[in-house]
Order: structure tokens, then sequence, then C-alpha cells
């Protein structure tokens, strides 16, 4: 449980975060929280030569609506999402989903940029950000440039990120009125990653027919997977038990889990059927 | 009814004394094996295999050599030269401390690593190049006597083929018989998996050697001190290093249930570093090692089968055993047992027959078969004749509850023969079960399984009713390596009243510190709390054979009440001389000796321990200390009676424990508080495989779940809130009438468990469910039967 | 590569030179000899190294010692003061919720900043609290009630009873 030697760096500042990236070559990695990276340098699967600790520069921490968004920086904790004032109201799906991450030690460290710049299909923020329509900001050495959700993960723990790029935060478009949103996973055992996990965010017109619809899946796809026919099945409808039902069968066939210890393939397509009917209910619910 | 007869202030029996050594724990001031720092100590790593099977061809050590720190790499080569390459197991097999040639399962040790510091040691391991010609393994046990698997041990002078023994009791023909000629036969194959200990804390050393002086002092997490010295004595006399030489401490252990009894080879090489370069050496294991290497626990597949009229009345019963040991036998039975305690299978019916047969034999896997709170097989057992029972219960369509009810053993018929040859020393199952019944309101619960089921919801009640069989072992049955179960225990009491206790058990956490006092405390009338027990250190404890499969009440506890009652004797002696009387004259009460009729004559035990050092009578030896080893008798048979009920979440397969009620009886109970604790942490420890855990393996002998990320060790969520109750039937030839406790929930666990969840799918067809029963497989379960 | 760090440790103030790679964990332990803070496992899971770092509880084998540089760290050796034992410790001792004691410390620096945050906390609240400490002795019942315990004894709510319940 000893890492292999590395030089340490921690900037005060992005720009010098940044220049260090470019200096360094891809050899640095980024240490924000550590809960990813550490485990695997104490089990030696990674030995990066350079670590770049971030958490010293100022300014990246925070939970704000601003300008249309919910803003949160990406070194914002997942313990700070869990006791924060205005994730409740709007944004029940960071409790659900902040709840059945890891443990809470994990989670005082554990920030939310890290979560989802390691690109990890078995992270629970993708999904719930898919359901969302979040935009994440990189810094690089050109400044700032948006990425939309759906464009950031291409592969296996694979993200948009250049080499000397920072996630420096994540952007929500404020839910309009009418909006519920639900997370959900499937472990064996809590603070495991996800059997199968389903985020769902729904908007209701004051006649109940579905103006927006987001779905996003956990664990059962090489990378984090929008479940894009099943937001369709929703969209334009009342939320029927046949709606829901054809959207949750949609989920389980569009995605594209593997056999492992927590269950096959048709297992996890089965519960990520189940999940999405459950999360699009408990979504509707709220959005009342 | 808790027997308490003493004043809270002596403290004896039936109080729930707070705990005398949680004050170094609450405060961070246990001093556990990785805690001990000596001058100059050098620290070890280990180099694994990365393969199940495997020719090593070369070990280059070059590159760890030259990183700043490391000062050797020692291999099995660099061992053979000493003779220290092999070691014998437990069970008189033997085991490579490290190869020199082939590696037997994957993260088998290789060579060590010696370094100034734990990062260079981890740094030097990363840099050994070891290169292998790997083999195809021998993974699936009921392979391992075809003609065409590999003769895994040809180490072994005569050895043809991978089986180590076989084992039968009871009656064959009888039993063929009467199973010809039942009503109704039921059978089920099934497998009690491959598990791990995981105690919190791994197992670890410091090997000090001090080659001056010719002696080793061997700081160690072992639960059975004694017993490892004389097995260092026998790998190391050789190069001097003989029994008066060597000492054994085993400090704080943080939990052991079991799988700190074996020899690991990891101490062997720290003792050969430390012999060989007059330094100490520290060894820490890290969990995945631990996980992957130490001593697994169970592995044994069985055909259990059940005979019985068709009214339900139980008439034998049959059991075929295929034991997986791994590449060698390092259990830790008791010589004559093989398989332990497994005759104890014929569970808590009365009926007169029952054969039962084993074979084990060699596989790639780690070596063990040792432990996980229940040492002896008596889980194995109890988990075949729980689930065959409720086989039965359902063949004939009889509520489980009352099947037990028709067949137990009744109260009057104790002591009771068992068709394998055990005498249960006493019991009361009726009350048992009745009281579970009672607590959970189980008229009402089938009730409402009924209704339940027919709006086709999945509810389950799982019962289980065990005896177990603990405090191994009379002398006339029972060794280890030769050497008799008995154990110690030697009171010395100071002149002014105050005692120290020492004893051959060793504490991982079950109390003894208090529960020892208050057996003395009852017997002597000292208040416990002036009674300071001490274990672990064999140049000051009496000699022992450890603290596993629930021994240390029945011996060593029976050992401090034999010794306080001659100390007792000799206070009567005193008493007598100085209120000049004779003894018949004098009765007892805790803590004072007064005249029949005049019991202002009296004298306490602090003014007699004071007597015995400064004016005792003559003739008489001086002094207040005695030391007592204890031979059992017999064994003790703890006995519970367990309930569980489960909902089950159709679509996900989801299982909630709803309800667990648990009723032991472990006879008399020294302290209530300790004994509810441990009864909580085997039933925590008796979910964990009914639902979670399990060592698994791929075809080519990887372990696919060797951390704690996979390998599922519940946590406060997955447990559920335990209620537990106690009948109180005391063992009639033990000195204080107590049973021992520690393992009988980790036993009785998981059938109730097991039952339960398929009690909720009987309906459906399901009769039997292997464990650790997870969501997935309800899932696939109820699909299976066309259910979702 | 080293660099020079200072931490408060149970109030002290401590410069070190450390090397980059050092865990938090061995810095205290091995660097700093106080060894209450205990390791079990490799892949942070079972929380026996729970320490606080600014009042908050971490895993300090998942943090390098670097990274704790100017920050003040509580270990189960900075819970009792002059007054006595600190009311998780007295919770521990009084409902036998502990065993073998090697996940205690872990478990009682998790249960005092879970206290902090939540004073009065239900059974549920407890259970998925301490989900990230795993004791493999006690069945976690009276941890569970030593939690209950200290929470009363901090709110000044009178203590609930430590005799144990039976069936």
């Amino acid at each position: 449980m000893i890492p292999a030697p590395f030089d340490y760096y921690a900037p005060t500042t992005l720009d010098e975060a940044i220049s260090l990236l470019q200096e360094l070559g891809d050899e640095a990695k980024i240490l924000a929280g550590g809960h990813s990276l550490l485990p695997m340098m104490k089990l030696r699967f990674a030995s990066p030569e350079q670590l770049i600790d971030i958490n010293n520069i100022p300014g990246l921490s925070y939970i704000k609506e601003e300008d249309g968004f919910l803003k949160i920086g990406a070194l914002t904790k997942e313990a700070e999402l869990e006791h924060s004032d205005i994730i409740p109201g709007k944004y029940p799906i960071f409790l659900d989903a902040t709840k059945l991450i890891a443990d809470p030690q994990v989670r005082n460290m554990g920030t939310l940029g890290g979560n989802l710049a390691h690109g990890d299909a078995a992270n629970d923020h993708p999904a719930v950000m898919l359901a969302m329509r979040a935009e994440v900001l990189a810094t690089g050495p050109e400044g700032q440039r948006t990425i939309p959700i759906d464009e950031f993960f291409y592969g296996f723990y694979m993200t948009a990120l250049g080499e000397t790029d920072i996630l420096t935060e994540i952007r929500i478009p404020i839910p309009a009125a009418g909006t519920g949103n639900a997370y959900h996973k499937l472990e064996r055992k809590v603070g495991d990653y996800a059997t199968a996990g389903v985020a769902v965010q729904l908007t209701l017109d004051n006649d109940g027919v579905c103006t927006y619809a987001g779905i996003g899946l956990t664990n059962v796809n090489p990378t984090p997977l929008r479940a894009e026919r099943s937001e369709q099945a929703l969209v334009g409808n009342k939320l029927t038990e046949e709606v829901i039902a054809q959207a949750a069968q949609f989920a389980s066939e569009d995605c594209n889990p593997s056999d492992d210890l927590r269950g096959d393939e048709e297992y996890k397509r089965a519960m990520v059927g189940v999940l999405t009917k459950r999360m699009i209910h408990k979504a509707m619910e709220r959005a009342q | 009814m808790i027997k308490c007869d003493t004043p809270k202030e002596i403290g004896g029996m039936g109080h729930s004394k707070k705990r005398k050594e949680d004050d170094r724990f609450i405060q961070g001031k246990g001093n556990y094996v990785d805690d001990i720092k000596l001058p100059g100590m050098l620290y070890m790593d280990i180099v694994r295999s990365p393969y199940a099977y495997a020719k090593i061809k070369s070990i280059n050590t070059d590159a760890a050599m030259a990183i700043d720190g490391v000062v050797a790499v020692v291999d099995g080569k660099a061992l053979e030269q000493y003779n220290l390459h092999w070691m014998p197991t437990l069970m008189s097999d033997t085991q490579m401390v490290l190869p020199t040639d082939t590696v037997m399962y994957q993260a088998q040790e290789v060579c060590a690593v010696i370094a100034t510091s734990r990062y260079a040691a981890r740094d030097g391991k990363e840099a050994v190049i070891v290169e292998y010609e790997p083999m195809k393994p021998l993974m699936d046990p009921y392979k391992a006597l075809d003609d065409d698997a590999p003769l895994l041990r040809p180490d072994k002078e005569g050895k043809t083929d991978n089986h180590i023994w076989n084992w039968k009791a009871g009656d064959k023909e009888k039993t063929d018989k009467v199973f010809e000629e039942a009503d109704v036969t039921v059978k089920e194959q099934m497998h009690i998996p491959r598990i791990h200990v995981a105690s919190i804390e791994t197992c670890g050393c410091v090997a000090d050697y001090d080659k001056v002086n010719n002696h080793l002092t061997m700081y160690m997490t072992t639960q059975a001190p004694h017993a490892i010295r004389t097995v260092i004595a026998l790998v190391a006399g050789h190069v001097g290093l003989t029994e008066e030489k060597i000492r054994v401490i085993s400090p704080d252990i943080g939990g052991g249930f079991g799988g700190k009894v074996p020899v690991y080879p990891g101490y062997v090489i720290a003792i050969a570093v430390s012999f060989l370069v007059g330094k100490p050496v520290k060894w820490i294991e890290d969990r995945s090692e631990n996980l992957q290497a130490d001593s697994f626990a169970r592995d044994y597949h069985i055909t259990a089968e059940m005979a019985a009229t068709k009214e339900g009345k139980i008439l034998a019963t049959r059991f075929k055993i295929l034991a997986d040991h791994g590449y060698t036998d390092a259990s830790a039975n008791p010589s004559k047992f093989p398989t332990g305690l497994y005759s104890i299978g014929t569970g808590s019916y009365d009926y007169g027959t029952s054969y039962m047969e084993a074979d084990a034999v060699y596989t790639n896997k780690p070596p063990g078969g040792v432990a996980y709170r229940c040492s002896f097989r008596v889980t194995e057992a109890v988990h075949a004749i729980e689930r065959i029972t409720d086989r039965l219960a359902l063949e004939i369509g009889k509520d489980p509850a009352q099947l037990r009810m028709e067949n137990f053993i009744k109260k009057e018929d104790f002591p009771w023969k068992s068709p394998t040859g055990w005498e249960y020393d006493s019991g009361d199952y009726h009350a048992g079960l009745q009281k579970a019944m009672d607590a959970v309101g189980y008229d009402e619960l089938r009730k409402e399984q009924a209704e339940k089921r027919a709006k086709g919801e999945l509810m389950g009640i799982g019962i289980s009713t065990f005896t177990e069989i603990v405090g191994a072992g009379p002398s006339k049955d029972f060794d280890i390596l030769g050497i008799k179960m008995f154990d110690s225990a030697e009171i010395r009491v100071h002149p002014t009243g105050k005692a120290i206790a020492r004893f051959g058990t060793k504490s991982q956490g079950q109390g003894h510190e208090t529960t020892y006092a208050q057996i003395i405390a009852q017997e002597l009338g000292i208040p416990m709390e002036h009674i300071q027990v001490e274990e672990g250190d064999t140049d000051t404890a009496p000699y022992g054979l450890g603290t596993y499969a629930s021994r240390s009440t029945p011996t060593a506890g029976a050992a401090a009440a034999v010794a306080a009652r001659k100390l007792r004797d000799k206070a009567k002696k005193i008493a007598a001389y100085l209120l000049e009387v004779s003894e018949e004259d004098l009765e007892w009460e805790p803590g004072k000796f007064f005249v029949k009729g005049a019991p202002e004559k009296s004298k306490t035990i602090q003014e007699l321990v004071f007597a015995a050092y400064t004016n005792h009578p003559q003739g008489m030896e001086a002094g207040f200390e005695t030391t007592h080893y204890y031979d059992p008798p017999n064994l003790t048979f703890p006995s519970g009676a367990y309930i569980c009920v489960v909902d089950i979440d159709k679509e996900t397969g989801q299982i909630d424990v709803r309800r667990f009620v648990a009723i032991d009886d472990c006879g008399n109970i020294i302290n209530p508080m300790i004994v509810q604790g441990q009864v909580h942490g085997g039933l925590t420890q008796g979910i964990a495989p009914a639902m979670y855990e399990s060592l698994i393996y791929d075809d080519d002998g990887n372990i696919l779940n060797g951390t704690f990320m996979d390998y599922l060790v519940p946590t406060a969520v997955e447990s559920p809130n335990w209620e537990t109750g106690h009948t109180v039937t005391p063992s009639p030839h033990h000195p204080i009438g107590a049973k021992g406790v520690g393992e009988s929930p980790t036993v009785g666990a998981p059938p109730a468990i097991a039952n339960a969840i398929v009690d909720a799918m009987s309906h459906l067809g399901v009769t039997h469910m292997e464990i650790p029963i997870t969501p997935f497989k309800v899932w696939k379960t109820l699909k299976e039967k066309g259910a979702i | 590569m080293t660099k020079e760090i200072t931490i408060t440790l149970n109030g002290e103030k401590q410069t070190l030179e450390v090397e980059p790679r050092l865990l938090l964990v061995h810095l205290i332990r091995e660097n700093l000899n106080q060894t209450g803070t205990h390791i079990g496992c490799d892949t942070s899971s079972c929380g026996a190294c729970t320490i606080l770092v600014n009042g908050k509880s971490i895993k300090s084998c998942t943090m390098l010692a670097i990274q704790a540089d100017g920050k003040e760290i509580i270990t189960v050796e900075g819970l009792a003061t002059t007054e006595g034992l600190h009311p998780i410790q007295e919770g521990f001792k009084e409902n036998h919720g502990l065993h073998c004691g090697f996940c205690t410390p872990g478990m009682m620096m998790r249960a005092v900043e879970l206290l902090e945050n939540n004073p009065n906390p239900t059974e549920e609240e407890i259970r998925w609290g301490i989900s990230g400490n795993l004791c493999r002795c006690t069945g976690y019942n009276n941890i569970v009630k030593a939690i209950q315990y200290a929470g009363a004894k901090i709110r000044g709510d009178e203590l609930p009873s430590t005799e144990p319940e039976f069936i």
C-alpha cells in the first residue's frame, strides 16, 4: 500500500498549474481529492512521475446559482454537495447520488470534478450530469472552453479534457418549474460501484405532458451512457405506465453491460429497466 | 435464569461488568504488533506469485538490490541451505516456507525483500524480476482425482494422487438400510464456500533474534502463542533455536477468528532473516495479501440426505463431503479429527442412524481449512443438517418449526448419545425454539406470509435450531501435533489480597481480562477489579493451546475456577487455624469464611491471603498461588434457536433482512453484556457468508475478489439490528456450568438466513440456494422459475 | 526530493521533512509514533485509519502527508482532555462498543464528526454514517448504541441505559 516515488507540485494559481502540465508532459497527474488516483498508486496500478496538487488553488470550490446555471466549482467535495442549502430544493438528485458514493470519509475528500474527469463509467456523477445536460468548463493554455456533457465522455476512462486542461467548473441549467430528478443505483453493499445505476430528470407541463427528459446510466456501458431513445419515448407524452415501460425497455436495450461479479448482462439489462421505471416515477413525484 | 450470586462489588458471574481492557483501546493505547518498533529494525515485504501453478525459472534481484535501503532478498534456495524452506502444518502436512522450484497457488510467497524501511522494502519487491513457466492449475476439486489431473504433491514420498485423507463416522450399512426402507427421503447438493476471516488487523510479526544470547523474541499475531513456540522449536531446533531460547509474545490482537492460529510462511521467513542478520525484522501483511494467501475457511462440498416417515419422524441422515484444502492441509483440527467436529451434524434431533464420509483433496488454491469463527467444521455440518431439515419439511408439507419441535431431543433425555458417538451434555431445545417463536411472533408472520403470497409478494421465515460442540477437548481424544488440548490458569494472590492471573489462552477481543477476573471473583470473593489478567507471553503464562473454536471458557475458564477453588481450600485451612475451629465448622459466602451458627466469627479472603504470607499454619506451604491444567471430561454442547424474516424485492432480487431473533443457550453466563456482544458479532459473521462473502477464483487460478473492494465484509448498513436472548441450561460437567458462545451465532445464522430466502420462494418450486445468496442469484432463480 | 511541512497533531505543532509519497497514516504512526490510528486495508475501504483533518473525518491512508501541510489533525490520542474521556470514548466503553479494539479509534473519529454534523442522529443515520468503517467483531449493534449515548451526552440529555437488553 505504498506508492512509487513521485515529484510533487502544489501550484497556487491555475496559470501555474497549467504551465506545469505543459512543462511536465503526460507523466504528470492532477491530484484533486485523490480518492481514485491514490488508491491506484498505492496498489501500483498507476505510477505517475509527478503529481500536481491543485487543492491550493483558491476559488475552485463553490455551489451557486448564477446566469441561469447551477455552477459548481470542480474542487467542491461530495460532502459539500450533501450539506449545501442550495441542493435540496431543485437538485435532490445530488443527495440521492452522494449518499451512495463510497462512504462519508471518502466524500469528505472526493470532488465532483475528479469524479467526472476520471472518466470512469462506474462513477455516479456522470449519469447525473447526462440527465441534467450539464456543461463542463475546461481551462487550458488557450483559456476557457465549455464542453457539453454529451461530448465529454468518449472512451474507456477517456474524456474530452486535453493533456493540459484542468476541469474547473460544472454548469447545470437551472431546471424549469415542474422539473423533478432522481438517482439510484443497485450496489452489492453500501459504497460499492453500481451493479446498475440510473439518473432521471423530467419536466412536466401543467397538463402532465413531459417537455424535457434526461436519462443517464451508470456502469452498464464502456462509457457513461445517455439513454436517448428512452428520453424520446417520454418527451411530448403524458407519462402513462405504458410510456414509462417503453422508456425502461429502451434503456435496458441500449446499454452494453458486461458480465462480472455484480451480475451478468441479462441481469444488468433488467436492472437498468427496473431502475429507469422507478426513477421516472420518483422524478415525477418530485416534479409535482 | 442467569446465575448471579455475588454482590456487584465483587462482580462474579452474571454481572454485566464493563470491560477492563477497554480503557487502553479507546485511548489509542492498545499495543498491536505493528505498533512495536525496535532499534535497528528491518522491514520485510514479500514477492508473491501472479500464477496459481508455475515453475520458477529465475529470480533476478539486481535491480532490487540496487535500491537505496534494500539489504537482502531471500529466496527458497537461500533457506534451503539451512533446511528452513519447509515447515509442518498443524495437521502434520507440509508446506513450503519459500519455493525452490514451483509455486502452487496465486499469491504464494516467492521471495522476501529486506530493507531499512517499509517504503524501500516495497520498492524492492516491485523491482524483483521473477521468470515463471506457467502450468495449467487444478482448480476444481471434483477433478482432483481424475487420471489426467496433475500430481500436485510429488514432494510427498509415495504420493500418487491428490487425495489427502478419507474419514468416516456412523454406521453405513444400517443407514443405507433405513434409507432404502423409508417413506420419504430428501437430498440436496450444497457448497459451503471458501471464505476468509478478514480480521481488521492483518497478520504480522517482529522477529527479534539476539545473536549474543542465542535468544529469539517473536512478537506476532497469534491466537496460540505456546503451540507456536513449540512449532518454531520443531522447525528451527536444528539451527540452535531450541524451545527455551524462544519467547513468543502475542500482544493485543486485532481480531483472530481462527485466521491467526496457523504458522504462515511470513513468520518463518522473518525469523530466518533475523537469525541470519541478527537484527529485528518486521513483517506486516497488506490486506490483499491477507485475503489472497492466508488460510481460508470452509470450502466443503456436501451431499446431504435425510430419511423420514411420511408423518415427519426423522429416521436417518447421510452426508458425503468433498473437502478442498488447496495446496496443503493447513487446517488446525485435532489430529484424530481431519474433518474437525463435523460429526455433530446429526443435529438437535432424536434419531439413531447416520453415516458420514469425507474425502479431502489438493488443488492449486491457497492452503488452509482453518477458520472463520468456527475452526472445527461445525458451521458446515450445521448448514447441511438445518437446510436438509427444512427440505424435509417442504417435502412433506409440514411447518418447519413444527417438524423441529416433534423431532427435538427431549430435555429429560440428556445426556444423549448421538449416532456418531458424542454425548451431548445438556440442552432444552423446545424451550429455546418456543422463546424465539414467541419473540418473533411466528404464527402472525406465517399469516402475513400467506397474505403476501396471495398478492405475489415474496416474504420468507427461516429457522435454524443448532447444536454446537465446543471446548476441545478431553485429552484421550484431542491433540494438535500431539499436544493435548487442555488449557491452563495460574493465579497468584498478593499479600494485600490483589491478584494476577495468567492463562494459556489469548484473547483477540473476547474480553478475557474481564471474564476470567469474574470467574476468579466468583470463586474467591476478591473483587474482579483487583484481579489482573495476563495472556500471550510464553515466558510468563502457563502452557496452553490457545483461543479458538470457543474453547477458552470451557477449558481455561474451567481451569480458572478449579485453580481458584484450590486456593479457596487453602484459605479454608487458614481460616480454621485462625478461628480455631475445624474446617467442617466453616461456611463460605462470597468473600469470607464464617463459623456455622456464629457468623460474627469470620475471616475475609483478604485476611486469609495476608495470613498465608504472614501467619500461615506450621507445616503449610507459605504463599497463595496455584496453577491448574484443566483436562475437560467432555466437550460442551451449546445450542440456539434462530429465526430470520426476509422480504424480497421481486424485480431486483434484493433481500431485506427484516428481523433476526437469536436465542442462545451457552449454559451459565459469566458476563451477559459480553455474551450478547459475542452473539451480535457472530451474527454479522453469519450474515456475511450467507449473503455477501466468498473467495472466487477463475479457471486459471486467479482470485477475482482479493481486496476489500470486492470481498464484501458487511458494514453497519448490511448488518441488521440483532434481537438476542437466551435460555440457560448449565453444562453438568463444567466447573461453572458454562459452555462457550463465540462461534455459535456464526454457526447458526447462515442456515436461518438461507432457509428464510428459500422459504420466500419455496412455493415457486425452489428447494435450495447456494450461499452467498445474492440479489443476482435470487433474480436468476425467479427468472428460471418463471416468477418474473 | 523532500519537503518541509508543518502540522498540528493533537494540539502540538510539528515541523518535519517528508518524502512526497509518504502517506499521512505513516507520518502519524511511524514518524510521530502515535500508533492509535490503525491500518486495516489497502483500498480505502475499512476506515481503521480515520482521523480528523481540520475537523473533517478522512482516511489517513488515502491522503499524502504533504497534503496535510498547515492543517490541524486530531487522532484518537487527542480525544480525551484533562477533564476526562470524550463522550464518544465513554459511549464505546459503557455500551460494549468494541471487542478487539482495532477498528475502534477510526470508528470513534468518524463518529465524532457524525455527531458534530448531527447531534441527534437516527439509527439509520448512524448506520449510514459509519458505513466507511468496518468492524469484524461487534455486529455494530453496540456501536450504534455507543454513538447514541455519546450524542445524548453531548446534547446534555438524559443518558440512555447501558445495561444489555434481552428478549
